[in-house]
């Protein structure tokens, strides 16, 4: 079903899922979308599988046409979301009229807003994933971001559900400030002492070389023991990079699987959203944490999921 | 260097690498592989993919499955009793590339830097069997191991913008194939028309870590045919057992 005509893409829009899963061993990350935590909620105010393929709406500028009757979700960033010029609201279900047009006219707060329809973007499954990895032609539409003219469809959609909200605990403020949880390894046997300290008492600014395969920081340069460069090996989501100039990169969604510089640490799952709606010119700290402790955050937050999913779904629509 | 114990190291709250050793060998490798074989035979729910490289494999897991410290002494034993477990024969894979002239405009700066004749680098690149250590960089791009040192060359200065898909290149002591088109500094000494990797197949990668690599030289008529064959779907790249 025809849904929507895209009058003006953005910086970079892109259709993404949860990501794509089997194929690193193939070279092939997983893509998805960066801020799992504002995507999986906005599929589940249009009573989407958290998985649907949901737009990933990057910076401001984003201009939709609807071309039929559907109930969408804005969930993330605010980008100054607005229906044919009003203000709309974010975390909530919001219906759609034939010829209306939703924009994103400015950034307010975030980087990256997604924009959840009702029965999700009907996109063919590339390695099982409509995540869109862009550098390898991969996924969504086309394997790119959207170009004005572009036609996205919808796949069929469930029972309409509108006006329903997210309850005013659960919607993240994002700060430019920010402190990101991180299990230090696999490479910290690389750093020296001096190393280590400045890596978790430093400030860092995110530099204008942020994208979806990863963020380069600026800020104190982090000593290593000998050398920067080890026998390449995987790169997990998150993982903290190193390389000789003693400035760390945070890899993301779209990194290479491999690789071969010293790897500090690794930022905790649940703080990668954090990272995802920062932007350049803002500010990250790392704290350390076990992993026992780590595992005790995340059953944290997905209790909290689950209670949300619970209230969502019992929620009158 | 081979550990006497793998070393079990962090990725995060969802990964974990199993090191065993720090060298690019091809027993280390083979340890790699036996493990994630054996990890696929175990089933082990909570495990979503594993990873391998040169001496590690990285394990993808879902932590409210299975606990970090529970997978951890599960990966130990498996380590341990992997080398029981038989690896299939590897596959020996040919790449028929076209040497030099458009296909390998680097071909002459090769051989002048090793004192050779063309000719004779394209002999020593097509008479090695090449183990594909671990597919990274981008998707389908073999990390291979086993060329000869005599065609050894620096990378270039400024790498090139646009390198066609199906390159063979050679930087410092490696050699390589560009599954897609890519920017790259790698000096170019041909190219294959075999498509390396092809998201609308299962699986993707014409080859898997663990496979084998093998070079012949081909006319460019050749190319231009087996090119042709290739985009009908009507060409399979030879592969064989090797003993």
């Amino acid at each position: 079903m025809e849904t929507f005509e895209v009058l003006q893409p953005g910086p970079l829009s892109t259709i993404q899922d949860l990501g794509r899963f089997g194929y690193q061993q193939y070279g092939v990350p997983p893509s998805g979308a960066l801020d799992e935590y504002a995507f999986r909620i906005g599929n589940m105010l249009v009573g989407n599988a958290e998985n649907a393929p949901s737009l990933e709406i990057t910076l401001f500028g984003c201009r939709l046409r609807a071309l039929r009757d559907t109930v969408v979700a804005i969930t993330g960033a605010d980008l100054g979301a607005s229906l044919n010029g009003k203000p709309i609201p974010r975390w909530e279900s919001i219906p759609i009229r034939r010829g209306d047009i939703i924009s994103f006219p400015r950034l307010n707060s975030g980087c990256r807003a997604y924009l959840a329809v009702s029965g999700g973007f009907d996109v063919p499954r590339v390695m099982s994933s409509a995540a869109t990895y862009t550098k390898a032609g991969i996924g969504g539409l086309e394997g790119r971001a959207l170009r004005r003219g572009d036609i996205l469809h919808t796949a069929n959609p469930p029972a309409p559900r509108e006006g329903i909200r997210v309850p005013p605990e659960y919607i993240p403020e994002y700060h430019h400030q920010n402190e990101l949880r991180v299990i230090l390894g696999p490479q910290d046997d690389h750093f020296t002492k001096e190393g280590i300290r400045t890596f978790l008492q430093a400030e860092y600014t995110i530099s204008a070389q942020a994208d979806r395969m990863g963020y380069r920081l600026e800020g104190p340069r982090i000593e290593h023991k000998l050398k920067a460069d080890i026998i390449s090996d995987g790169i997990p989501p998150g993982a903290v990079q190193v390389p000789g100039d003693g400035l760390p990169i945070i890899l993301l969604a779209d990194r290479q699987t491999t690789g071969g510089y010293t790897k500090i640490a690794t930022v905790l799952s649940i703080d990668l959203p954090k990272l995802a709606q920062a932007k350049p010119g803002d500010q990250v700290r790392f704290r350390q944490v076990t992993e026992d402790e780590a595992l005790g955050y995340l059953k944290e937050y997905q209790q909290k999921l689950q209670t949300l999913r619970r209230w969502l779904q019992n929620s009158p629509a | 260097m081979i550990y006497e114990e793998p070393r079990l190291l962090a990725g995060g709250d969802r990964a974990i690498f199993v090191e065993f050793g720090d060298a690019i060998h091809p027993e280390l490798n083979r340890r790699v592989r036996h493990l994630m074989l054996a990890i696929a035979r175990e089933k082990i729910p909570g495990v979503i993919e594993t990873v391998p490289t040169y001496r590690s494999l990285l394990v993808y897991f879902e932590p409210l499955e299975i606990s970090a410290r529970k997978l951890k002494d599960t990966l130990r034993r498996l380590a341990q009793s992997a080398g029981e477990i038989e690896l299939a024969k590897p596959r020996l894979i040919e790449i028929p590339t076209a040497y030099g002239g458009e296909y390998g405009p680097d071909l002459e700066f090769v051989a002048a830097h090793n004192n050779l004749t063309p000719q004779e680098v394209i002999q020593l690149h097509t008479s090695a069997n090449y183990l594909i250590y671990m597919i990274g960089f981008m998707p389908g791009f073999p990390y291979l191991g086993g060329m000869s040192p005599k065609i050894a060359a620096p990378r270039l200065e400024t790498p090139r913008t646009k390198i066609p898909a199906g390159s063979v290149g050679i930087a410092g002591t490696q050699t390589g194939i560009y599954p897609m088109e890519s920017p790259g500094g790698w000096r170019l000494i041909g190219r294959t028309p075999l498509k390396l990797f092809d998201p609308s197949r299962e699986p993707p990668a014409l080859f898997q870590a663990g496979d084998y690599l093998t070079f012949t030289s081909i006319t460019p008529e050749e190319f231009n045919r087996i090119k042709e064959a290739v985009e009908q779907g009507k060409y399979s790249a030879k592969v064989t057992l090797m003993e």
